[in-house]
């Protein structure tokens, strides 16, 4: 079953600006989905409409079947959203806002609470339940916000940059949560700036810019489209010169650092007995880049040539 | 009959909005105790013994139903405009707006809480007033229903200005521009019966006439306004105002993109 389907969804502003020009979009049921493009492409726009923040100027939205134009009410039943800004009562505390968020989707305050205290337990505020959620730290007022869309358990959840401003520690715990709850069955999308974030945790993938969906496919499969990797050797001992590797575009970068292009139907070993016949000793190895990345950034860039050929052409 | 989730949502709005109203009591229920004493103390006693009777009765007593509803204008249209308003502000309306919650209940729920306070408003300044007059109730029924009616209409007026503002300004332009001047010549200090007849008939496009007599008519018997009319204009303005909630909300004015 389809979690989410977007057919030629559409959205213009008031002012004539054109967020969204036909987005088609499908997410299985029990995925993990990326939905990756940079600042003002649309995630926002899109997932507004999704859960009734914004109002479409056409298309069609179903979750889980349910046509937002004719099953309102069901489709955001299935939806719990974790919004990129903090938008919660800020004079509130921690529990109230957790509870009170149930009680919108007629959960029974006794029920509430108990859901409360398991998802505050699991993302470690529930010593934090009696705090005015104000004082929290960046960190904990994420993972309230996720508490609070998992208080009804929703079969979608929809991240927009819940990891935006958060240390690296928290960030990785909150995707062992979010991979958890992703294995007992939950849907996800999630939006990201950061790359290894979507690579590390997601199935599939859609980029979308300047309000078009530009690839859509198995994460796998999109990072197969990558042909050349930079590789960075740290060597053993210095040297003045990069070495001559036949095949290989080599660039010293400092005595001890070499950047190496590498395709991926040559793979490594090669590289490796060119670099013994060159008496060249290496000590560490590591990408230059985060893969997708580089590939988002190709994409996006592509993306922009193409839009602005087009206001040429016009 | 509802069913038993949208009673629970209607039930979180209005515990939501009533533990606001205690939580921040110094802002919602001092102020009308200190303002509505002083008028007791200026209006009723040190100017109202000069006047001497109006309408059959001491000033004093004449003033009191109309001081209270004022104050339940005064709060019901408070409440609602700032909470909502809030809301809006700080973005958490869309806690609400994600849920299934239909946006009768919105409504419904916010207006359960701008009569929440507006009665509670209305009930101290009636304990107030009994330490400086005598009130015995001539009519409960219409008495209850005219301030409950009453607290229901400008709970929604509230929620419709809550909707347009933009700015905290836009929340305090209607009070003071508006509603003020509506509450002070719609009869609270005075009958219209003294007015020019001219000023008379103007005055009878303030609603707010209405709703203090219809009130005055419940606690003392007397009224400038027949009954039957005043309960017709305060069921109008409700239905007209429940009506443009409802149409704010579907098309997302003001808080949808």
């Amino acid at each position: 079953m389809k979690a989410l389907a977007l057919k030629d969804l559409r959205k213009t502003y008031h002012g004539g600006t054109e967020a969204l020009k036909g987005i088609d979009l499908e997410v299985e049921e029990g995925d993990f989905f990326a939905l990756l493009g940079p600042n003002g492409a649309g995630k926002t726009t899109a997932i507004g409409i999704v859960t009734s923040l914004v109002n479409k100027t056409s298309g069609q939205v179903e979750v889980f079947g349910n046509n937002i134009d004719r099953e309102l009410e069901a489709a955001k039943s299935c939806i719990g959203l974790v919004p990129q800004e903090i938008n919660f009562n800020q004079f509130e505390k921690v529990e109230n806002i957790v509870v009170n968020q149930a009680g919108y989707y007629g959960i029974p305050r006794p029920l509430a609470q108990q859901r409360a205290e398991r998802y505050l337990r699991q993302l470690d505020l529930w010593g934090k339940r009696h705090d005015i959620s104000r004082s929290l730290s960046g960190g904990m007022k994420r993972r309230l916000m996720i508490a609070r869309a998992l208080v009804h358990e929703p079969r979608l959840l929809i991240l927009d940059e819940p990891t935006a401003g958060v240390d690296i520690e928290i960030r990785r715990s909150m995707w062992r949560f979010l991979r958890q709850i992703n294995g007992e069955g939950t849907t996800i999308i999630l939006t990201t700036h950061y790359l290894e974030e979507a690579e590390s945790l997601c199935r599939n993938i859609a980029i979308i810019d300047h309000g078009r969906i530009i690839e859509h496919d198995r994460m796998a499969n999109l990072l197969r489209k990558l042909h050349k990797e930079v590789f960075v050797l740290t060597l053993k001992e210095p040297v003045t010169a990069a070495p001559h590797l036949p095949g290989y575009r080599v660039e010293l970068t400092d005595p001890t650092s070499l950047e190496v292009e590498v395709s991926q139907n040559e793979g490594l070993n090669q590289l490796f007995r060119l670099l013994e016949q060159s008496n060249v000793e290496v000590s560490s190895l590591r990408n230059k880049a985060n893969r997708l990345e580089e590939l988002f950034v190709r994409l996006v860039e592509n993306g922009s040539d193409r839009d602005e050929g087009v206001g040429h052409a016009s | 009959m509802l069913p038993r989730r949208q009673l629970v949502g209607l039930w979180t709005i209005v515990y939501r909005e009533v533990t606001r109203i205690l939580r921040i009591w110094v802002q919602t229920l001092v102020p009308p105790v200190i303002t509505m004493t002083l008028y007791f103390i200026i209006f009723g006693n040190l100017i109202g013994r000069r006047i001497g009777e109006m309408g059959g009765f001491d000033y004093m007593q004449y003033i009191a139903p109309g001081l209270i509803m004022m104050s339940v204008i005064t709060n019901s249209y408070g409440n609602v405009v700032s909470s909502f308003f809030g809301a809006k502000f700080g973005k958490y309306i869309e806690e609400m707006l994600v849920s299934p919650l239909p946006n009768w209940l919105i409504v419904v729920g916010y207006m359960a809480g701008g009569m929440t306070r507006g009665l509670l408003v209305g009930l101290i300044v009636t304990a107030i007033a009994l330490f400086f007059t005598e009130l015995q109730v001539h009519n409960w029924f219409v008495t209850l229903s005219v301030v409950l009616l009453t607290a229901a209409v400008f709970s929604l007026g509230g929620l419709i200005n809550a909707v347009f503002a933009k700015k905290f300004d836009d929340i305090s332009i209607v009070p003071t521009f508006i509603l003020t001047p509506l509450t002070y010549l719609g009869g609270v200090f005075y009958s219209v019966q003294l007015l020019p007849p001219f000023w008379r008939d103007v005055s009878m496009f303030n609603p707010i006439l209405y709703m203090v007599n219809a009130f005055r008519e419940g606690i003392l018997g007397v009224s400038d306004i027949p009954l039957g009319l005043a309960y017709a204009i305060i069921v109008l303005f409700l239905v007209l105002l429940f009506t443009a909630c409802l149409v704010l909300l579907n098309r997302g004015v003001g808080i949808r993109e």
